[in-house]
């Protein structure tokens, strides 16, 4: 068995009256990609603050490396490359001052590398970080995040805002973190594509709570997305077993939904119907079905 | 290597890279011996975590059509011609049972999906002689 190197256990935080993070568990394993997915608001962000120590729990445990990043942040934070999501940085800095800033700050800073990250990226060191495009000041943060080399990457909606240049060059260097070092990376973000491509395990998170979690293989073959005809047309929409979400129209409904076609198709034939078509859904379709099935229920609350 | 991936796709990523790789090697289009791409590589082009890559991979080696040497990259095996043979039945019987089970979804008959068959082929190699007489050489 190998260690975690993230293990977060029953980690709740509220900000006044409202719940940030309920009673949330997360693990992460070193040498993979895990994706946080979630909508405006969900936690992802809390639950990366906590992460970095800059939170403290209101209950539960977060140990980094086997350590309480609160209590220990030089040792945690160390070993940790950071990209926040407005991108920090501190603005008065040219590049060339942010990289021997950051040098300074990290033993094992890798200046081949960085040197070699700053030529790809094409980034003019002279400038002064104020003055950056938005796209060169994700490239500069991400440098300043993984020039040392870090034992564990945490990328807060790395690819928001930016052109397809510059998501290509963020996708890169996590490929690189993984491939060539056997390293960790965390990343939140909302595309949903990327995450599906570039994660090894997901979780989604929805509200505070871990709604879903698996690898990304467990999580599109758990739930199917099957289309379905009626011999007479519904008014509403069919209740069947172990469903994600139901819509559709008159005699023909589309469905996400957990457990095999055959249990599908026995509650459908019960109904007088009959299953035309049925594939793994996609994450996009698991995530969305598992959102609108939560605000359905509160506005049914 | 040309490999393309698609999200859309119920097939997990791995496995549509294993898939295409075994196709390549079935067609001859990788020969034996040849070493493809490295996991880094083939990671950076489809912009896909190297863990399903290296997945794809691993599968492949477990089937005897891959074989790793120790630090040195991965290559096509040598002994690969009956595993070649296997896989162009393999995927061709494949695309047969898709069209089977489109035919009965449409209510063909076995007879009429192989007059179908005979007409596309007949028509298919007129285009192509036509075409040959156009440019005429």
């Amino acid at each position: 068995m190998t260690e975690n190197l993230v293990e977060v256990e029953g980690l709740s935080r509220s900000f006044g009256e409202k719940l940030a993070l309920d009673n949330l568990n997360f693990e992460a394993k070193p040498g993979h990609v895990y994706g946080l997915v979630g909508t405006n608001g969900a936690g992802k962000t809390t639950l990366i603050k906590h992460l970095l120590g800059l939170y403290r729990s209101n209950s539960g445990s977060v140990r980094i490396f086997g350590l309480d990043p609160a209590k220990k942040p030089a040792l945690v934070l160390g070993r940790i490359g950071y990209l926040s999501e407005d991108r920090e940085l501190p603005d008065w800095m040219s590049i060339e001052e942010l990289m021997r800033f950051s040098q300074a700050y990290h033993p094992n800073w890798d200046n081949a590398y960085a040197n070699e990250l700053l030529d790809t990226f094409n980034l003019d060191v002279s400038k002064k970080i104020k003055d950056l495009s938005k796209g060169m000041r994700a490239q500069a943060g991400l440098i300043a995040a993984v020039a040392h080399r870090p034992d564990l990457l945490i990328l807060d909606e790395p690819s928001s805002g930016l052109d397809v240049v510059v998501r290509e060059d963020i996708l890169n260097t996590i490929i690189r973190t993984v491939s060539d070092d056997g390293r960790t990376v965390i990343f939140s973000s909302h595309l949903l594509e990327e995450v599906e491509r570039m994660s090894d395990y997901i979780t989604i998170i929805h509200a505070g709570r871990k709604q879903l979690e698996g690898s990304v293989e467990e999580l599109r073959e758990s739930f199917r997305h099957s289309s379905i005809k009626f011999s007479e047309q519904l008014d509403m929409a069919p209740i069947l077993s172990d469903t994600l979400s139901v819509e559709g129209h008159g005699r023909f409904w589309q469905t996400i939904h957990s457990g095999s076609v055959e249990k599908l198709s026995e509650s459908v034939r019960r109904l007088n119907g009959e299953v035309l078509d049925s594939r793994n859904a996609t994450l996009q379709e698991i995530f969305l079905a598992g959102v609108n099935r939560d605000r359905s229920k509160l506005e049914a609350a | 290597m040309n490999i393309s991936i698609s999200i859309e796709d119920g097939v997990p990523i791995y496995r549509q890279i294993a898939n295409q790789i075994r196709y390549m090697v079935a067609s001859g289009l990788l020969q034996s011996g040849e070493e493809i791409s490295p996991v880094r590589t083939l990671a950076l082009q489809l912009k896909v975590t190297p863990n399903t890559v290296m997945r794809a991979y691993r599968e492949l080696e477990s089937a005897g059509i891959l074989r790793k040497r120790q630090g040195a990259g991965t290559y096509v095996s040598e002994v690969n011609s009956p595993i070649a043979n296997w896989e162009r039945n393999r995927i061709i019987e494949q695309r047969i049972n898709d069209l089977l089970a489109e035919g009965h979804q449409l209510n063909f008959s076995s007879e009429e999906l192989l007059a179908v068959f005979k007409r596309r082929q007949s028509a298919i190699a007129e285009a192509k002689s036509s075409k040959k007489l156009k440019t005429g050489t």
